[in-house]
């Protein structure tokens, strides 16, 4: 590809050009093209099975695609394995099951990769763990096991996790999906925390009110393909696709 | 000439089990080496890999335990190596629990959630640390009862190699019987000593597998 010399400069912090996706004969996704610059906070949104998820699994190639294209930070990730390490470590993610390491306490879930990826100390590391989970206000959690925790405090010890690392970009598949509903807003109040702070973002949810609040832009997805891409006042007031109003539609009005 | 079953033969029986135990423990430690790399063999990205492992595992699950052995014995003398029982049994043993260890890991391995691994892959954990410090871990727990029972099995397995002429514990047996014409006293005796090894064994297996299991439920 040409644009393999571009420098991550004049990059945008996720670039997919052309991406096709498919599981088998089903087409999961089709023809994305997406810029996301850096700093901004990107919140897709649309029905099960629309492949909102595969779309952000795709940055950190937890999802291999078929064709087209993907930069992070200006390095290709299309391109072979090397590149998807070296993304990888700049990509944190949070997951709708959280995915807490069971046998670590949540010091060592939060110091694991920094110690085992980036080189650092056990005790620098500890030291930005200790930080980052006073940030996602649990410094007292330190160590305890997930399974001591409630769902809202395993999955602030995954966003404080994937900060450990220091992303660039960070990337969340339905982090409040598997909450109990009184535990939503202590999550959702973290990442809008961290949006403040002006980190990328990319939120696959269906809370619509973050949406309202923290996106810049909001996608709408629907059998694989990207049908609107709109600012959030714009896109909730007036949005300009059949298929986008049918779903606003659907959803509850928040 | 037919000897009395007195103290002296009694305590030869005894004895020989250090070499039934001996014997295990080499094919065991042998077995979990190879055992880890069939299973990790076994779950690896690579297609030729996996079904190399695939093949080894089916090839000693699918024949008897006693050919082989002979398979190793008369094997390693076609090749020019000497035929000592105790290396051929030694070493036939440990491709045996390689297999059985591989496959009995394997499901361990898989066992660990999915989540688990793309939590790591997501952290940019290389290959090693993720299994040494994420997946491995975990399977371990679940794998001690099985792992446990499969020792069981490989204690009694190594009366096998009394054909090719080891003498462990059965094989002391079957000389004393010989010399005393005494078999249900003799193999009784062989018989009890097994058990006194194993049933301790499949009682801390049983245990461990409540223990797993209730913090499954937990």
């Amino acid at each position: 590809m040409s644009a393999t010399n571009t420098t991550s400069a004049d990059m945008p912090a996720v670039r997919m050009k052309g991406v096709e996706k498919w599981y088998g004969e089903y087409h999961a996704l089709t023809n994305v093209n997406l810029d996301v610059a850096s700093g901004e906070k990107i919140v897709v949104c649309g029905p099960s099975g629309s492949g909102k998820s595969t779309l952000i699994r795709c940055v950190n190639q937890l999802e291999t695609v078929q064709k087209g294209t993907i930069f992070v930070d200006g390095i290709e990730l299309t391109a072979g394995p090397k590149n998807v390490e070296k993304v990888r470590r700049d990509v944190g993610m949070v997951f709708q099951q959280f995915n807490l390491f069971p046998h670590m306490t949540v010091l060592e879930n939060c110091t694991l990769a920094p110690i085992k990826v980036r080189g650092v100390s056990k005790a620098e590391a500890e030291e930005t763990a200790r930080k980052y989970l006073a940030r996602v206000r649990i410094p007292e959690q330190a160590d305890k096991y997930p399974a001591q925790l409630s769902g809202g405090q395993q999955q602030r010890v995954a966003i404080a996790r994937a900060l450990c690392m220091n992303p660039k970009i960070m990337l969340f598949d339905e982090p409040t999906s598997a909450l109990d509903p009184e535990m939503v807003k202590e999550v959702l109040d973290t990442m809008i925390d961290l949006a403040n702070e002006g980190m990328t973002m990319m939120v696959v949810t269906h809370e619509m009110g973050f949406a309202r609040k923290v996106a810049d832009r909001v996608i709408f997805m629907d059998k694989g393909e990207i049908v609107e891409v709109g600012e959030p006042e714009e896109f909730f007031s007036n949005p300009k696709q059949e298929r986008t109003r049918t779903f606003l539609g659907q959803i509850s009005h928040t | 000439m037919i000897r009395p079953f007195g103290p002296n033969e009694f305590w030869f029986i005894v004895f020989a089990v250090q070499w039934t135990l001996l014997l295990s423990a080499v094919a065991f430690a042998g077995g979990a080496i190879g055992g880890l790399l069939i299973a990790l063999g076994r779950v690896s990205d690579n297609k030729v890999v996996r079904y190399l492992c695939l093949g080894f595992i089916r090839l000693f699950q699918g024949t008897p335990l006693l050919m082989q052995l002979f398979l190793v014995f008369f094997g390693l003398s076609i090749f020019g190596f000497g035929i000592d029982p105790w290396i051929a049994a030694a070493f036939a043993l440990t491709l045996h629990a390689s297999a059985f260890l591989g496959e009995i890991w394997r499901g361990c391995i898989e066992a660990v959630p999915r989540g688990q691994t793309e939590a790591s892959w997501a952290l940019g954990l290389s290959y090693f640390d993720r299994m040494k410090s994420v997946v491995l871990p975990q399977a371990s727990r679940v794998a001690v009862a099985p792992t446990v029972g499969f020792l069981v099995q490989l204690i009694k397995g190594t009366s096998l190699a009394s054909i090719i002429g080891f003498v462990e514990l059965t094989r002391a047996g079957q000389i004393i019987n010989n010399a005393t014409f005494e078999p249900f006293k003799v193999f009784g005796l062989v018989a009890l000593t097994y058990f006194i090894i194993c049933w301790p064994l499949s009682i801390y297996a049983r245990r461990m597998e409540n223990r797993f299991a209730a913090t499954a439920r937990r």
